[in-house]
């Protein structure tokens, strides 16, 4: 649509047009400010846990599952050296076998979902699909934190379905 | 021929004086845009929805996304 916008621009007789092309998803994706109704609501972002353990794909579960217990956690999410999200160990996947490695015990490619969503929809997404926490990353899939259903339903208040 | 830019070209050159223009819709628009942008939506950008901007100083144009 911009380029259309920046080629008219051009036709009408504005002899300086600029498009950035990769727009608002790219703004928001980055965190930035925005104005307009909804941007005083709270995101997705604001309430991910940035301190969720993480680990790496050879690492054994037994010790991944003592770092995440005595961070008083029981979840940690696999991530590479660039921080991309490769999976999720939920309470679930913690109690599995200690000998395994992570690349074993973990689900792998978790649904992920963005810093900028607004949280009033990502609760309605987490209830409705019954996900107690999502990865949040960023559009290269370079995770930001781990979301968490009650921390959006304390806020929001929604808990339809 | 427009010239493409990326968030930190975009920063300075708001800083500058340089006018945005998002070209969404007005419901899209009303919900989120950049600081400081106006709204022109695509299908009014002609002689007359263009008045408010002045053809002497740069234009920024942008939307959703690539597409």
């Amino acid at each position: 649509m911009s380029p259309r916008a920046a080629w008219r621009l051009e036709s009408l007789g504005f002899g300086e047009v600029y498009e950035y092309k990769v727009g608002k998803l790219d703004w928001l994706a980055a965190g930035l400010p925005t104005e307009g109704t909804n941007a005083q609501k709270p995101r997705a972002g604001t309430l991910a846990r940035k301190d969720v353990p993480t680990c790496h794909l050879d690492e054994r579960l037994n010790e991944v599952r003592q770092r995440a217990q005595s961070a008083g956690w029981n979840a940690a999410i696999v991530v590479n050296s660039e921080r991309v999200v490769f999976g999720l160990l939920r309470a679930k996947e913690l109690a599995g076998d200690g000998g395994q490695l992570i690349s074993h015990a973990m689900r792998p490619g978790p649904s992920t979902f963005r810093p900028y969503v607004l949280a009033a929809e990502m609760a309605k997404t987490m209830v409705d699909h019954k996900l107690e926490s999502s990865p949040l990353t960023t559009s290269d899939g370079k995770l930001v934190g781990l979301l968490l259903q009650k921390d959006l339903v304390e806020l929001t208040g929604d808990k339809s379905s | 021929m427009p010239k493409e830019i990326d968030r930190e070209e975009l920063r300075r050159m708001v800083a500058a004086g340089a006018q945005l223009v998002e070209v969404l819709p007005a419901e899209e628009y009303a919900e989120d845009h950049l600081p400081g942008a106006i709204n022109i939506p695509l299908r009014r950008i002609d002689a007359e929805g263009t008045n408010g901007l002045d053809k002497t100083r740069a234009v920024i144009v942008y939307c959703w996304d690539v597409a």
